[in-house]
């Protein structure tokens, strides 16, 4: 028995949701007092994992997964997870996590939940505390199954260090045409920006902005940052920033440490989608705006003053 | 070509959420439900295929009698028929084992599924049924054309998109972008009196187990009130952030 945590990489570097996910087996291994496996597929320099508690990391190589594939990538795991006697699997709840589980929850026969936000509570019966109704509740889940897979949703564990001497194994998975049923064709991914998902900072902008000419500014604030950019709905929709950057309900979800929300009103749609961060600022020329009710710091006071001088201070703040 | 949608039937996205009988039950009280918003991009989607390239739109719920109202919905938008499994939803996989019965039944060539529900945010049910049925999957779909068989889609990912090829029968878990959200319709009249002649088939279920349940729901806890800072005083804001939040 052991608990199996993939590990998933971006360009062979790992995602900070990959110490994440290695931080949380190690504590669901102790808790159900079993080992724990870690694999990776196409990594760089799979030691990095030891600093979290990782001691047998399982390696794969292999240039036909060098792209994500849903179906290959939950074979992989399935087969380790038999050759390891895993029942436990913890994945994160990325887009990419998100994709791959179903399927390899059907392979394995398992339960699976996602969006897991906590430890589990229990262990018998395996009970898991997950978002649920667009962060508004959270659901505790109890997987009956034998074998269970948890996805772990960003930042909700956090990465904890705990380092121990590891070692690595190679390992060859079986694949055949039938994993590879959908192919890459192309991957467009834009360069040097923080992506909305790795974001430990959001800089979000409404229509309170009043048109595209003014996200200059914001750009910059998140410039000095470190930050991603996002937006509200109606500002994707008017065309003023690109699709992928609406957060909310029927946008992306965020759940970064810090969100700050300029010039939107703070509808229940949006907040659905950003209540999972952990500290939200809000600028709002209207006192009333019902995103005050849901910050934790605000500023009453029109963004096109606010903003330029937020940024000329964190400046120097960061200088300092 | 033959279409599948499922419809999942969620609380509106305004609905306040509460918890009855001990925190263990959705309080349905008052609140009005509707498509999930992810399937109606997906529903949309099926109906321009339907006009544009020719396909029958059949959809289905699993769910007790309740969800009619919301599969009408579906059938005014111009579905051509409608299945409800006559099960309630307990967890994804039970649910997706009841759709992939349907599936099989009705040998469709495309299903289409909202990438998560906006009750119980699984977002596990397509591709659950897409490896029950061996059809292809594709996760998070924004945009799709299919040409005889052949089917090119693309499908967001952190930071960006993805093209990919694949075939069909598959299954695709949509959301939006798949239409525009301009584009997604709402039931006319004619709609909705032609809905009501419209076949709406009630099947009994395979009765599949459920490998989860939800044993209670929480809200989280009461945030404390906002701290406002006065608008000149930007040095008290950077200062709260990085000494107290410890966020910068
Ligand atoms: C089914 C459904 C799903 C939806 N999903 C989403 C979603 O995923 N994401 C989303 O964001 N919305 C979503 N919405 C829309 C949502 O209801 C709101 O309409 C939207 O969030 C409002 O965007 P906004 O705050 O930018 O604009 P507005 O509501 O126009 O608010 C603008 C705000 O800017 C403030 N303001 C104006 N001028 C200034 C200034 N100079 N300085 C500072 N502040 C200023 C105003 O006081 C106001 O509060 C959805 C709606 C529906 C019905």
């Amino acid at each position: 028995m052991s608990v199996l945590v993939f590990a998933d990489t971006s360009e062979g570097k790992y995602k900070k949701s990959a110490f994440e996910v290695v931080s949380y087996g190690k504590k669901v291994a102790e808790q159900l007092g079993s080992s724990m496996v870690v694999l990776s597929i196409n990594a760089e320099s799979p030691q990095d994992l030891y600093a979290y508690g990782a001691e047998k990391v399982i390696t794969v190589s292999n240039d036909s997964l060098a792209n994500f594939n849903g179906k290959a990538y939950a074979s992989v795991i399935n087969q380790v997870a038999q050759k390891e006697s895993s029942n436990v699997v913890i994945i994160d709840s990325s887009i990419d996590g998100l994709y791959l589980a179903p399927m390899l929850a059907v392979k394995m026969e398992a339960g699976y939940a996602s969006n897991a936000v906590a430890l589990p509570s229990s262990t018998s019966p395996f009970t898991v505390k997950r978002k649920s109704f667009s962060s508004k509740a959270f659901n505790n889940t109890v997987i009956a199954t034998d074998n269970k897979i948890v996805g772990v949703s960003k930042n909700s564990f956090g990465v904890h260090e705990n380092p121990v001497s590891g070692t690595t194994e190679a390992f060859e998975p079986a694949l055949s045409d039938a994993d590879f049923g959908v192919k890459s064709v192309s991957v467009d991914r834009a360069k040097g920006k923080v992506s909305i998902a790795d974001a430990d900072i959001v800089v979000s902008a409404g229509r309170g902005l009043k048109g595209p000419e003014n996200w200059g500014m914001i750009e910059e604030l998140a410039d000095v940052l470190g930050a991603a950019t996002a937006c509200s709905k109606p500002v994707s929709d008017l065309g003023w920033r690109p699709h992928s950057e609406h957060v909310g309900q029927t946008g992306k979800p965020v759940a970064s440490n810090l969100y700050i929300a300029i010039g939107i009103s703070g509808a229940i749609q949006h907040l659905a989608g950003i209540n999972a961060s952990k500290v939200k600022v809000v600028i709002n020329t209207d006192p009333e705006a019902p995103f005050f009710k849901a910050a934790d710091y605000g500023i009453v006071g029109d963004a096109f003053e606010v903003v330029p001088a937020l940024i000329e201070k964190l400046k120097v703040f960061k200088q300092s | 070509m033959k279409i599948l949608v499922c419809i999942s039937h969620v609380p509106d996205t305004t609905s306040k959420i509460n918890f009855a009988d001990n925190d263990t039950k959705f309080d349905t009280n008052g609140v009005q439900f509707v498509i999930n918003p992810y399937d109606e991009f997906c529903l949309t989607r099926a109906m321009w295929f339907k006009e544009k390239q020719g396909a029958t739109v059949t959809v289905v719920n699993v769910g007790n009698a309740s969800t009619e109202p919301t599969l009408r919905k579906a059938l005014a938008i111009g579905a051509d028929d409608a299945i409800r499994v006559d099960v309630e939803a307990t967890d994804g996989l039970a649910v997706a084992k009841e759709l992939a019965a349907v599936v099989k039944e009705g040998a469709y060539d495309l299903v289409l599924a909202g990438r998560e529900s906006i009750d119980y945010n699984g977002g596990m049910v397509p591709g659950m049924l897409a490896s029950l049925t061996d059809y292809n999957f594709v996760n998070g779909c924004v945009g799709m054309e299919i040409d005889g068989t052949a089917v090119s889609l693309t499908r967001e990912i952190d930071g960006g998109s993805e093209k990919l090829s694949t075939s069909l029968p598959l299954v695709v878990a949509g959301q939006k972008g798949l239409v525009e959200e301009k584009d997604l319709r709402i039931p006319n009249m004619r709609g909705i009196m032609m809905a009501r002649k419209k076949p709406l088939a009630v099947v009994a279920g395979i009765s599949a187990a459920a490998a989860t349940s939800a044993a209670s729901f929480e809200k989280p806890a009461a945030k404390g009130a906002v701290k406002l800072v006065a608008a000149d005083q930007i040095d008290e804001l950077i200062s709260l952030l990085h000494n107290e939040a410890k966020v910068i």
